[in-house]
């Protein structure tokens, strides 16, 4: 599999972890100028950890939705390029804005990640990938909304939270049901449960129809 | 709601370079259909001397909108918020006693004369003719106004409570949480209650007449609005109303003294009254 140059697989702790370079954001470990990245705090994280082919590389444009206090966006944006960091809640975005000011290309944005007209005229377009980690229901919306900043290369890198869906359905038919809705306009490229790191989470990669 | 059209250009348009005010308001309040390749834009309409500036400058700009749209969102008011869904149940209150007037007038008058806020709507659409005539249509109007400020108050009260209180309106929708924080005297207050209390807020008569030894006590107050309360069988509906008001107290206390989104709060609470549905065909 392949990963980002700007993440890498390092021994901090006695232990080889993934890691990137930046300024540390959330009193994990470091060594020298890496820190980690704890797959069990990030869902992308524990992606790269599962070996899944993100399609991501070094550089890469990225929209990330539902960036929260921005320990996952972080490390994105320590191997990526331009990163516009949407978040919909006031409280988390103090914190986002605090990782924002370490770095230099992440864009910090309190918006709706259900209406992406309220940023795209600040978001660009042809972007490389979209990570988006959203706790809402209707989470295949989101992504089908969102398509019109990807270019048709790119990738959707989604986590997709049962629960948020439907807590009273079994996680693998409310899959079933957003996958389906995701693949009327994008292709599916992989899938995978990301336990045990997180619970009743499908990490999905597809790129536009 | 809002007066100003997606205009579908960059948040740059019409923002001097250097001007970091003009540029957050125009990433706050800006809006496009579509994205487009903003940098190039920027550097072709003089606003960016190449891509690297352009980047500068928008950090510059989502820094200083973001900060000062998380700050006024935190300053939200939860005073505020309980004024105006007070004043919506006022609006909503007073369109239906005078659409009642209207009716009745009307009925006098016109043979198709119907009933209620809609009707009143319709007629007051209508042109007059003489001054009795002119009397009631304007009357109408009154109602249709009314009625229209109460759906602004509705659509201000939806944006304001995600924002006083996060989670506890994405557990008990913006309205409820609202007459909750209005019925408690404050966000404080409520994050304060004991989840009993809550329960039956908005039961005052009954929870007194209860302890006056009068009646059985209140299973729910104004948390019957709620559908977790409305739509759970009788016999369970004590047990969902005091699962429902314990999460709602712990939504309450997170909002106020920390104020990040806790979605699992939604979920454990959808997984007790799902339990608590389940169990009611064995008994």
């Amino acid at each position: 599999m392949s990963r980002p140059d700007g993440v890498a697989r390092r021994t901090i702790d006695g232990a080889e972890r993934l890691a990137t370079r930046g300024a540390p954001v959330y009193g994990e470990p470091t060594d020298g100028e890496w820190r980690l990245w704890d797959a069990r705090r990030s869902k992308l994280g524990a992606m790269f950890e599962n070996g899944m082919e993100t399609g991501l590389s070094d550089g890469d444009a990225v929209l990330y939705l539902g960036a929260a206090s921005g320990t996952t966006v972080s490390h994105v944006a320590d191997f990526a390029g331009p990163t516009y960091a949407v978040e919909f809640a006031a409280r988390p975005v103090r914190d986002l804005l605090d990782v924002a000011r370490d770095r230099e290309r992440l864009f910090p944005l309190l918006k709706d990640a259900r209406k992406p007209e309220t940023y795209a005229h600040v978001v660009e377009n042809e972007l490389d990938a979209i990570v988006q980690d959203v706790a809402t229901r209707g989470q295949a919306r989101v992504a089908a909304e969102n398509r019109r900043f990807l270019a048709d290369d790119g990738r959707l890198i989604a986590a997709v939270k049962a629960r948020s869906e439907d807590v009273t359905r079994d996680p693998d038919s409310v899959f079933d049901s957003v996958l389906s809705e995701l693949e009327e306009t994008y292709e599916l490229l992989e899938t995978e449960r990301l336990e045990p790191f997180h619970d009743d989470h499908l990490a999905v990669v597809a790129r536009p129809r | 709601m809002n007066d100003r059209t997606p205009s579908g250009a960059g948040w740059f348009e019409s923002v001097d370079p250097g001007n970091v005010e003009g540029a957050a308001t125009g990433i706050r309040d800006g809006s496009a259909a579509a994205p487009r390749d903003w940098p190039v834009q920027a550097v072709e309409a003089g606003f960016a001397d190449g891509e690297d500036d352009y980047y500068d400058r928008l950090r510059e700009a989502t820094l200083a909108a973001t900060a000062a749209a998380v700050e006024e969102a935190e300053r939200a008011d939860d005073r505020q918020l309980a004024h105006a869904v007070r004043a919506m149940d006022d609006c909503e209150r007073t369109a239906n006693e005078l659409a009642e007037r209207v009716a009745e007038w009307a009925g006098t008058l016109f043979d198709d004369a119907g009933t209620g806020v809609e009707y009143a709507r319709t007629l007051a659409e209508s042109d007059p003719d003489g001054p009795t005539e002119r009397r009631v249509v304007d009357l109408a109007r009154r109602v249709a106004s009314l009625a229209d400020e109460r759906d602004e108050l509705r659509t201000f009260v939806q944006q304001q409570a995600s924002v006083v209180a996060p989670n506890l309106a994405a557990m008990a929708g913006p309205v409820l949480s609202a007459r909750l924080i209005a019925l408690a005297g404050g966000l404080g207050s409520l994050a304060k209650m004991p989840s009993g209390t809550v329960q039956v807020l908005g039961a005052e008569d009954a929870l007194f007449a209860h302890l006056r030894g009068q009646a059985s006590s209140p299973k729910h107050g104004i948390i019957y609005t709620h559908e977790y309360v409305r739509n759970t069988a009788p016999d369970q509906r004590g047990s969902a109303s005091r699962a429902l008001a314990g999460k709602l107290t712990i939504a309450a206390r997170v909002d106020h003294y920390s104020g990040e989104r806790k979605p699992e709060l939604d979920d454990e609470l959808d997984d007790r009254i799902a339990s608590i549905r389940s169990r009611g065909g064995d008994e």
